[in-house]
This record gives structure tokens, C-alpha cells and sequence, in this order.
């Protein structure tokens, strides 16, 4: 058959032709990305649902145990206060994030001098490997030598130093200003994004009509900017819900497992502890919760968009 | 650069009706939020460099010396990790990783994100979803198949086992952000080029390549600053003292359990800061415009 049609029209042109296909050639383009993320991120996925019903250990491959692993964690009370402690450092942490970093972008949206340096300069918590910063907050946050403690003591504000790390209450809220502080940047610099596309007449108009500032806030900046806020606080939820690196370098879960996330139990149970099932069934149970929160910021958004009179 | 422009002609226009504050107003409402913001954001990185420039007598000698600053400055807290521990050779291997994950990265999207937004395949669209979807899969839920992969390959405790699984976030982002740049290049310029007989792989690398590079550089210096930071994967899949990456090596190999050298932590997280830094500040525009637009499409 590849002969007749050889004959009928020569070589190069069906060569020609198959390039120009743009099936073929889409294939062609998209074969290399396709090949890493179905090898190793569409696979592992499939691996991980699968290695959660398994008891699968390090070094030795497990066999099909059905729901067990769950089973076993539905009664584990570490694994439901590491849910818990999770929700709580989650929505803290984005709602400091959030009214913070808009308050960030509001000031920086302002006429300001040097205003790129502020800019650039606001970045830089989020640029620095947050295992590295949070190594600096372990020095800060140190039980004996904080210079927290060293400086409000200096103040007059309390007279013994804070356990910051050491206490249970002191701890979780340790990790979630370090986690804010962190995350700021991200929101505040997205969220300033918006904000200079929001034009300027429109405020001019809402002051010509006798708008307050709370009111030009509220009923022009707000509405105009939910899409972005939408969009910037699902990554920041998605970001801090399945935090790892600064909880397991601050307290590694603890005191008491009192800021062990999901995240953190998972590695420890399944890397750490080498029950690579049941940590692999943790990491399984954290994907509920993130389709809740994407599906909930996207049809946030989809409700949104009529109110700017835009399509759809 | 057309979103870089555009962001310069607003900032000019913006602040229109601020001749409306008084001083006194605008004081309390802008500049000193904005200092106690600037001081809060930035203190860690002053306490992280006082602290690695501070000698061991100093250091929690509170008593005598003001923390806040430093008498006799020294630099035997870089002397000692830059020649007495493998700090040097983890950021090497920081530095290779990185660039290696950031090119395979970088080619694997840019043919991706071209063939999804101009060849316009059969199916482009789902597979545009895909790969946004794709991005939105965090590490924390890979790691534990993965590294049971990783094993299996071959590839623990080799550089590989990071340059072929970094790719997983790095090449969702670029293809993202990429075919936000494409989509700007108008079509006119592609059907010359066919007409002139261009095929498609002369037009992604003679046309539309060309007027891409500054989405190629927001894309590539995006995805090496993650890889620099990556650290789940690499705590995890490395073992040998001296294969691991700076965030790991500064973590589990300078912390010994009797005593904190803080000076050395300290040094080593600001030099392991740096090379990003540095990076940032060169192409702030670029980053931020690569961080703004995948947020924004």
C-alpha cells in the first residue's frame, strides 16, 4: 500500500504532508512535555491512590490490603489532629495573608517615592529558599537566645522569655507567622497586579459622586478585583495547605504533634517511618480537600465575572 | 514586555487624586504602615546576616553586647563553611541541578506551548486544561510514589533523580506562561512565513522564539529560582553528604544535635540566598510579570 502511493505521488511530498498535519505535528511538539509529566507526574498520582490501599514498606513491595490503611487512620487521633492542625494553619495563615497583603498593595499602589525599590525590596521573603528563611526563624524563635523575647523583655513587655517553639498554643502560632510573613509578598504583589489595571476615572467619578473612601474602597476597588483575589488565594490556600518545609524545619511536627500537617505526618510516616502505604494514604487524603478549595475559588470566580460587564 | 509596558504607562497614571491627601494624613495612613511592613519583611534577612558576621563571644552574650549589632565583625563562620564542611560542593550541585531542570524544562515547554496554541491540534484546548490542572498538583502528594520510582529506576542518590522529577511543576508553569506570550504574536506573521515556504519548525525557531524572550527569561529564571528552593524532593531522594543541595545540606548537615553553630547556619542560609537574590535583582520586572501572569490568565 506504502508502495502504490509511493508511486502515485513522490516520497517528499508525503513526507511534506505528514508534517504539515497539525495532528501529527502537535503530537511531534507536545511528545517530550507529554513524556515527563505522564512518567513522572500522571503515574505517581495513579501510584500513590494505588500504594494508599497497600502495604507497601521501604524495600519491600506491598500487597493489596484494601481500605485498611484508612481504616486505621479514621481511628488514629495524630492523623485527625494533624487534619485539624492543618484547616487551622490554613485558614489563619491565608486570612492574615490575605488582609495583610492587600493592605500591602494598597499602601504600594499609593504615589509613592522609590516605589519599584519598595517593590522589589517587599519580593524578597518570597524569593529566598523558605527552608533558608525558616532556618533564620528558628534562630529568631530559639527558646534561650531569641531576640524576640530579648527585645520585648528590653520593652518592658514581659518579664520571662517565650517558649516559642516549646509550647503547643506559642508553637502553632510560631509557624503561622512565619508562614504569613512568607506569603505576604505572593499576595500583596499579585493582588498590586490588579489593582493597577483598575482605571483611575472610575475613582474619579465615585469621588465626583460624594463616595467615602470606605465606599470607593468597597464598591470600586473590591468588585474589580475579586477575579485576582480569587485566583491568587486559591494558590496561596493550595500553597499553605500542603506546606512542608517550614513546619519540618521549625518543629518537625511537634511539640506534641501540635503542628504536624497532613503533609508533614505523610513524610514522616511514609519516608521517615517507612510505611510508604500509609504515608502514601495521608498524602491521598489531602487531595479532597484541595479539589474543595479549587472548585470553590473557581466558581467564585465564574459568578464574578458578569459583575464587571465583561463576557460570559 | 507588551505587560511590562503597559504596567509602566498605569504607574504613571495612578496616585491621580492623591493631591487630595493632606501630608500629615497620607503619614499615617501610608508611610509608616509601609515601615513597619519594610522592617517586618526585612528583619529576618538583618538578622540573618548579623548573626553570620558576629564572632561566637558576641553571639548570645546579651548581657554585654546589644544583639542588634556587631563590634568585632569576623568571617570565621564563612571561613569555616566554605573550607571546613561540603558547603561548597552542594552549591554546585545546587547550581547544576537547577540549570539542568530549568533547560529541560524550558525546551519541553516551549514546543508544548506552541503546539498548543498555534498548531491547534485536535484536542488543544483539553490539553491546555491539563496542563493548568497539572500545575495545580503539589509535591507533598508525589514524593512517596516518587521516590518508590525513583528507586526502582535507579536514579536515588543521583542528580537525575531531581533534574527528571523537578519538571514536574516546572513544566506545567512555563507551558502556562509561555502560551501567554504566544498568544500575543499575531498569526499575520506565521501565514507569511508559510507562504514564503517556512516550515513549522523553521517559523517557532526564526519567528516566533525571537519575539518570546523576555516570556523565555520571566519562564526561565521562574523555574530555576523553584528549583533552587525545591526541597521536599531533594531531602528525600538524596542521600550522600555530598550530592545533596543547599537548602538539604545546610538543614541535616550542619545542625548536630548537641550544639547549634548558629553563625555557620546563618552563613550558609544567606549564601544560599544569594545566587537567587542576585538573580531577582537583576530581572525583577521579568519576575514579577511571570509571577503576575500566570496568576492573571
Amino acid at each position: 500500500m506504502a508502495v502504490n502511493s509511493a508511486a502515485v505521488r513522490p516520497r517528499p511530498s508525503i513526507l511534506s504532508r505528514l508534517a504539515e498535519s497539525r495532528n501529527v505535528l502537535g503530537f511531534g511538539f507536545m511528545l517530550p512535555a507529554a513524556a515527563l509529566l505522564l512518567v513522572f507526574l500522571t503515574y505517581p498520582l495513579g501510584l500513590g491512590v494505588w500504594l494508599g490501599f497497600t502495604d507497601a514498606r521501604i524495600g519491600r513491595p506491598g500487597i493489596f490490603i484494601g481500605i485498611e490503611n484508612y481504616e486505621y487512620l479514621w481511628s488514629d487521633s495524630v492523623f485527625w489532629l494533624s487534619v485539624f492542625n492543618t484547616l487551622l494553619y490554613t485558614v489563619s495563615a491565608s486570612i492574615l495573608k490575605f488582609v495583610l497583603g492587600l493592605w500591602l498593595a494598597l499602601i504600594l499602589n499609593q504615589n509613592l517615592p522609590f516605589k519599584s525599590f519598595f517593590r522589589a525590596v517587599v519580593l524578597l521573603p518570597w524569593v529566598v529558599p523558605t527552608v533558608l528563611s525558616a532556618i533564620a526563624f528558628w534562630w529568631i524563635y530559639d527558646s534561650q537566645f531569641s531576640i524576640l523575647s530579648w527585645a520585648l523583655q528590653q520593652m518592658g513587655l514581659i518579664d520571662h522569655r517565650i517558649n516559642f517553639l516549646g509550647d503547643p498554643t506559642n508553637a502553632r502560632a510560631s509557624v503561622i507567622a512565619a508562614n504569613v510573613w512568607r506569603g505576604i509578598p505572593f499576595v500583596a504583589i499579585t493582588l498590586l497586579a490588579g489593582l493597577q489595571t483598575i482605571p483611575q476615572s472610575l475613582y474619579e467619578a465615585a469621588t465626583l459622586d460624594g463616595a467615602s473612601r470606605w465606599q470607593l474602597f468597597r464598591h470600586v476597588t473590591l468588585p474589580l478585583l475579586t477575579p485576582i483575589i480569587a485566583i491568587t488565594m486559591t494558590f496561596s490556600v493550595l500553597f499553605t495547605f500542603t506546606d512542608f518545609q517550614l513546619i519540618y524545619v521549625l518543629t518537625r511536627g511537634g511539640p506534641v504533634n501540635a503542628t504536624h500537617l497532613m503533609a508533614t505526618l505523610s513524610f514522616q510516616r511514609g519516608i521517615a517511618g517507612g510505611q510508604l502505604g500509609e504515608g502514601a494514604a495521608i498524602a491521598v487524603a489531602m487531595i479532597p480537600f484541595l479539589l474543595a478549595a479549587i472548585l470553590f475559588s473557581y466558581f467564585g470566580l465564574q459568578r464574578r465575572r458578569w459583575q464587571q460587564g465583561g463576557g460570559d | 514586555m507588551a505587560a511590562i509596558k503597559q504596567a509602566e504607562r498605569i504607574d504613571t497614571d495612578e496616585g491621580g487624586m492623591g493631591y487630595l491627601q493632606s501630608l500629615p494624613r497620607r503619614v499615617v495612613t501610608v508611610y509608616l504602615p509601609l515601615l513597619v511592613f519594610m522592617i517586618v519583611l526585612l528583619f529576618p534577612f538583618y538578622w540573618m546576616t548579623i548573626t553570620a558576621i558576629k564572632p561566637n563571644a558576641e553571639m548570645t552574650d546579651y548581657a554585654n553586647h546589644n544583639p542588634f549589632w556587631v563590634v568585632h565583625p569576623t568571617l570565621q563562620h564563612i571561613r569555616y563553611l566554605l573550607f571546613e564542611t561540603s558547603y561548597p560542593g552542594w552549591l554546585l550541585n545546587t547550581i547544576i541541578i537547577s540549570t539542568a531542570a530549568t533547560f529541560l524544562s524550558l525546551l519541553a515547554a516551549v514546543l508544548a506551548a506552541y503546539a498548543i496554541e498555534r498548531l491547534r491540534f485536535s484536542g488543544a484546548r483539553q490539553v491546555g486544561l491539563a496542563v493548568f490542572l497539572a500545575y495545580l498538583v503539589p509535591p507533598s502528594i508525589l514524593f512517596i510514589p516518587l521516590s518508590l520510582m525513583v528507586f526502582n529506576l535507579g536514579l536515588y542518590d543521583t542528580p537525575f533523580a531531581l533534574i527528571l522529577t523537578y519538571p514536574t511543576f516546572l513544566v506545567p508553569f512555563c507551558t502556562w506562561l509561555l502560551m501567554g506570550y504566544f498568544r500575543s504574536i499575531p498569526f499575520e506573521l506565521e501565514e507569511c512565513a508559510l507562504i514564503d515556504g517556512a516550515s513549522r519548525w523553521q517559523i517557532l525557531t526564526k519567528i516566533v522564539l525571537p519575539l518570546s524572550v523576555p516570556g523565555l527569561i520571566s519562564a526561565g529564571i521562574f523555574a530555576f529560582t523553584l528549583s533552587w528552593n525545591e526541597f521536599i524532593y531533594a531531602l528525600t531522594f538524596i542521600q550522600s553528604s555530598e550530592k545533596k543541595t543547599v537548602p538539604v545540606g545546610v538543614l541535616t548537615e550542619l545542625v548536630r544535635s548537641d550544639v547549634y553553630e548558629w553563625g555557620a547556619l546563618m552563613a550558609g542560609a544567606l549564601i544560599g540566598s544569594l545566587p537567587v537574590v542576585v538573580l531577582y535583582s537583576f530581572f525583577v520586572e521579568y519576575y514579577v510579570s511571570s509571577m503576575t501572569g500566570a496568576v492573571k490568565e
